[in-house]
């Protein structure tokens, strides 16, 4: 046999190719032994060894959408913005306006672009106060964005600090709530007591967020490195199964999230990338990194990320072209859906774009649906 | 260490053959090759009757991962394939060298199994990789 499809994006390439390789000095993680307690198989995930799955990533994805699954997410960048002026600082930063962000702990998901309006990274940013905010981003794209973050504080009255002395674990799923509660302090179930979606609190030793990959209920939690591994042994004593990156993957996609540098990277448009909606162009007079290019663009019109679904044998790969009413473009993202029981993508192609569109699957062209790009939600279908 | 059952023969592009003793090989792909390609999604087999030469890429493994060709180790007609696989897939993972089995040739040339890697030479190609 002869892995003939080997997609050539570097996401995916990474997960195959690295699997038995262990050449390199890699990044550890500090939940790193308790992987392999939990017998995982480990990938260099740029640079970071990680969980890959922990025998079977379609049994991973199911407990997220139908109990309760949790993933370590500590190669992730934890930033903390501070000062006078970290307000106006993000706000110059970042497509999405954090003068949005009113509530304590309220958060935000956003781009922050370069000059020519390509995707530096995608992030969240918690408020906390004008003069406090926390920042998470994409671990691939590390030093990159903190470049990119301290070359345009200059002249802004902002401290930005990493904190890589923080882990994160992600606990996702219908159940996820409810089990995690069973491990939290009094302090702790007050703060997440009504806590809606997108907001985050520091109760005692956890910071607790009602944010995730999955587009299911669930809470992202950090905690100091010391304490990451009683966390981790704790979630597992209430029945949530450790899950590893290739669910995250199957699972993210079937929510319509985009991946950095697989679904839009430095060349993209945020427009081209279905996040139109995570900029906001009012008030006109505020400027933000990116702006100028930005606007050209929207008024000659960018390409479309739109989602694909084929119910056929076979599964749609990253890199395989697509033609449509349009012209052509290139699958982001494809996968096969755990939760469908067939496959799915994101494709960015030239508008206009039909009902269907025709993708190239070894050598053959096949037709396949054209949807939003969004797929499952809450362990349901919204096809 | 992947499991590489000593009774068997191997190809280098990681299918292995048993002989049933009638003429007939039985065809799938190692436990290594599964472990490599992760949870399989589909497996498309060649049908019942089919004259395959060694080396055509006869039947394909799509995973989450990839889709891989899966080559003939030896020709001959293609007398059974696994039905089994339409529905359940994961069979090539759970029990790559029993349930997880692809399809059986009859052998034109039964000689030609004796070109294939046995369980220590297999092993040997995959250290190589």
């Amino acid at each position: 046999m002869q892995f003939v499809e080997l997609v050539s994006d570097n996401y995916n390439f990474a997960l195959f190719k690295n699997t038995s390789r262990k050449c390199r000095m890699l990044n550890k993680t500090p939940l790193h032994a308790k992987h392999h307690e939990s017998n995982a198989k480990m990938v260099d995930f740029f640079g970071w060894d990680m969980p890959l799955n922990y025998g079977s990533q379609i049994e991973e994805h199911h407990a997220v959408r139908q109990d309760a699954g949790m993933f370590d997410v500590s190669h992730m960048t934890i930033v903390d913005v501070k000062g006078a002026q970290a307000h106006d600082y993000l706000r110059y930063l970042l497509t999405h306006d954090v003068a949005k962000l009113k509530v304590e702990g309220k958060a935000l998901y956003s781009g922050m672009l370069n000059e020519d309006a390509g995707v530096v990274d995608d992030l969240i940013v918690y408020f906390f106060s004008p003069e406090d905010y926390r920042v998470v981003v994409n671990s691939a794209t590390k030093e990159k964005d903190l470049n990119h973050l301290n070359k345009h504080a200059e002249g802004f009255d902002v401290t930005i600090t990493e904190r890589p002395e923080l882990a994160m674990v992600a606990v996702q799923g219908p159940n996820a709530k409810a089990k995690v509660a069973e491990i939290l302090t009094d302090a702790q179930k007050a703060a997440v007591e009504g806590m809606k979606m997108f907001f985050g609190r520091q109760a005692d030793d956890l910071f607790i967020a009602t944010t995730g990959y999955t587009g299911e209920a669930g809470y992202e939690i950090i905690v100091h490195e010391d304490g990451a591994a009683a966390l981790w042994d704790k979630l597992l004593a209430t029945g949530v199964k450790p899950c590893g990156l290739g669910a995250r993957d199957t699972l993210r996609l079937e929510a319509g999230m985009n991946l950095y540098g697989q679904d839009m990277d430095e060349t993209i448009s945020p427009l081209a990338a279905n996040m139109g909606w995570t900029i906001t162009w009012e008030p006109a007079e505020r400027d933000f990194v990116g702006r100028a290019a930005l606007t050209a663009q929207k008024e000659q019109g960018t390409e479309k990320l739109v989602g694909l679904v084929m119910t056929e044998k076979g599964v749609l790969r990253a890199g395989q072209k697509v033609k449509v009413e349009g012209g052509e473009g290139i699958i982001t993202s494809g996968t096969f859906s755990p939760t469908l029981g067939h496959s799915i993508a994101m494709a960015r192609v030239p508008k206009p774009v039909g009902e269907t569109a025709e993708v190239e699957m070894r050598k053959k062209w096949v037709s396949v649906t054209v949807v939003k790009p969004s797929f499952v939600r809450n362990g349901k279908s919204v096809l | 260490m992947s499991n590489i059952p000593a009774e068997l023969r191997y190809s280098s592009s990681h299918e292995w053959v048993r002989p049933e003793g009638d003429g007939t090989f039985t065809v799938g792909i190692s436990e290594h090759a599964q472990e490599l390609l992760g949870d399989m999604v589909f497996v498309e087999l060649p049908d019942v009757g089919d004259n395959v030469s060694a080396g055509d890429d006869v039947a394909v493994a799509e995973s989450v991962k990839a889709a891989s060709d899966v080559y003939a180790p030896i020709g001959g007609e293609v007398v059974a394939v696994n039905e089994d696989l339409e529905d359940s897939p994961e069979l090539v993972n759970s029990d790559p060298y029993g349930d997880g089995w692809l399809f059986r040739i009859k052998a034109e040339d039964a000689s030609e199994v004796d070109n294939l890697l046995d369980a220590e030479g297999y092993e040997q190609s995959i250290d190589e990789e």
